[in-house]
């Protein structure tokens, strides 16, 4: 451990301490904008020196940051990839805690606890996009999921208690099958790391021709996407989903859906294309399948929904489908392996601003109207026409039309698995592309409600400004993707590079 | 010396053992006892894989033992949570059976 490896480290640091600084802040003071303003201001300290480390990778020209050959014992990798997913969750993160300065009153006492359980998750998800080790990985994950559950549990009702024991358990079982895969490939291969676990790997495949290497590290393959699985809400570890985005208070639910999502598909990323690179053809199939369900399961279940909460939580197990059809895209045609990682890491950032609109807007209107029914958001056109606004913008994203920078990212997904070559991804895109039109009957059946129908109430619905200042640059995100996607697809293309050792 | 695969299968019937009483028990408080028999079934597995791996002479012969010691840290943090949110839901609707736990359903 040297005084560079401190340097490396620091985003993270800054983003604990700023965490147990929060913590200690509501314990001198009961000023809810004062905890507000300290958590949003305090994210400044990790985004710059990220934004430092990105300087210095810019000013070398290097995609990675190892200049002492061991960045803190070949646990961690900083590199564009993990400063990529590094902006995008402290973005996520500074947004929601902004919307969360109206709902945290709920929270009575316990409004620091929650905003510093956040930035510990953060924190999580920010060690987890660097990790390149078995033990950093599960320890980074579990950083990720105990604070979440705790938020999940964190309203005084039934209804948010039974969120977080469904997420709580359901997670600690879905960790504990892929500690187990983990054990059996350090087994199998005598490493935690992942390079060295690829060394190994493609020193057993070339011994015999059997899938995967051999029946352990099928097993240990299968047992590892159980746990990824369930961090990244796909079917068929999706059981818990609609119940924790009903019962776990909103803003909790959008962080959730955003940046936890965005770290399970980064570690994907790097488990496959770095880890299992060795084993080839094999491994994609699986995920192939796993996006099919996905798709499908999310899809058909969300037309059948009335709670608002819980259709999202069907429509992102639905999305984690998509993105899954740009990781299983692993070989093109022409050799090169960015195009379909890429275009996940395009189609995360376009879903995070979607997402984070649709979610912000149903924070605002939830607060007011104290309900979560799409009924109620009859007419809501004429009582907040901000929201309306703003909600039927992130639906139509969310179906994939354009201007919005969800339509590139399904371009983008799509044409990766085409590129690829391979008969069984071309079908995979004609089940995606059947999906996107099943998907646009219950987004706009939404909009329907609120543009179309005469409202219940006549009294206005708004927001006090942080509130609306959030949802307005979550909005102007998703049209800035949609106008001018070059400038982010460029920096993804450049973020994947270092996944092919670049 | 035992047999590597002794121990393993000794891991993967505990691991078994565990999975089925997560997914049979009503009581959470026994689901999250079952799924600590799963970590702990890991634990064996990963041990007995270190110090097979020491016998052979190959690298990175502690891994092993260093991430059991991690396993069992963060289960304890797991475990105190898990009760903190099952005393909660006690509280809310005075049952822990995880049979009655269905406001949240389609």
């Amino acid at each position: 451990m040297t005084a560079y490896d401190l340097y490396l480290v620091s985003p993270l640091l800054a983003l604990a301490g700023l965490a147990m600084m929060v913590i200690i802040v509501d314990l001198l003071t009961r000023r809810t904008g004062l905890l507000v303003g300290v958590a949003f201001v305090g994210l400044a300290a990790p985004a710059a020196l990220s934004a430092w480390q990105l300087a210095e990778l810019v000013s070398t020209g290097e995609s990675r940051l190892s200049a002492q050959g061991s960045v803190v014992l070949h646990t961690l990798s900083i590199d564009r990839f993990s400063l990529f997913f590094n902006f995008l969750i402290l973005a996520a993160a500074g947004l929601v805690i902004l919307v969360s300065t109206d709902y945290s009153r709920r929270m009575e006492r316990l409004q620091g606890e929650f905003f510093g359980l956040l930035l510990l998750s953060a924190t999580g998800m920010m060690l987890l996009v660097s990790a390149t080790e078995l033990i950093t990985m599960y320890i980074a994950l579990e950083l990720t999921t105990l604070p979440l559950a705790a938020m999940a549990a964190f309203l005084p009702n039934g209804r948010s208690s039974e969120a977080g024991m469904k997420f709580l358990i359901i997670g600690a079982l879905s960790s504990a099958l892929m500690l187990y895969g983990m054990a059996l490939i350090y087994g199998f291969t005598g490493s935690t790391r992942l390079d060295e676990i690829a060394a190994a790997l493609s020193a057993g495949a070339s011994a015999g021709a059997f899938p995967f290497g051999s029946m352990a590290v099928l097993l240990a393959i299968v047992l590892l996407l159980a746990g990824f699985g369930f961090k990244m809400s796909a079917a068929p570890f999706q059981m818990w989903v609609p119940d924790v985005y009903e019962g776990a208070p909103t803003p909790m639910v959008a962080f959730l859906s955003v940046a936890s999502k965005a770290a399970a598909f980064a570690l994907v990323l790097r488990v496959f294309y770095v880890g299992f690179d060795a084993l080839g053809g094999d491994w994609w199939v699986l995920l192939a399948g796993l996006a099919a369900l996905s798709m499908t399961i999310g899809n058909l279940v969300a037309i059948a929904q009335r709670n608002i909460k819980r259709l999202f939580g069907y429509s992102t197990i639905a999305h984690a489908g998509y993105i899954l059809v740009g990781v299983a895209a692993v070989a093109s045609v022409d050799g090169t392996a960015t195009f379909g990682p890429s275009s996940v890491l395009f189609y995360l950032a376009a879903y995070t601003a979607a997402n984070l609109t649709a979610f912000f807007a149903i924070v605002c209107i939830g607060n007011r109207i104290n309900s979560d029914e799409i009924a109620d958001y009859s007419g809501m056109l004429r009582r907040a026409p901000f929201l309306a606004i703003a909600l039927g913008l992130a639906l139509i994203a969310l179906i994939g039309v354009p201007p919005t920078g969800l339509f590139f990212a399904k371009i983008y997904v799509f044409a990766a698995a085409i590129n690829t070559g391979e008969s069984l991804m071309t079908w995979l895109v004609i089940i995606g592309v059947v999906n996107s039109a099943v998907s646009a009957y219950y987004y706009l059946r939404i909009i329907k409600v609120m543009f179309l129908q005469t409202p219940i109430h006549t009294e206005r619905v708004g927001a006090s400004w942080p509130v609306n200042v959030a949802l307005g640059i979550a909005t102007l995100a998703i049209l800035w993707l949609g106008v001018a996607p070059t400038p982010l697809l460029g920096a993804a293309e450049r973020a994947v590079s270092v996944l092919s050792g670049g | 010396m035992v047999p590597l695969l002794y121990f393993q299968l000794l891991g993967a019937a505990l691991f078994g053992i565990g999975l089925y009483g997560a997914l049979a028990r009503r009581s959470a408080v026994l689901i999250i006892l079952s799924i600590e028999l799963m970590l702990n079934a890991v634990n064996i597995n990963l041990i007995a894989a270190a110090s097979y791996l020491n016998g052979i002479g190959r690298f990175a012969a502690f891994d092993g033992q260093i991430i059991a010691i991690f396993v069992i840290t963060v289960a304890a943090a797991e475990v105190g949570l898990a009760f903190a949110i099952i005393l909660r839901m006690y509280r809310n609707r005075g049952t822990i059976n995880v049979d009655e736990i269905n406001i949240l359903k389609w």
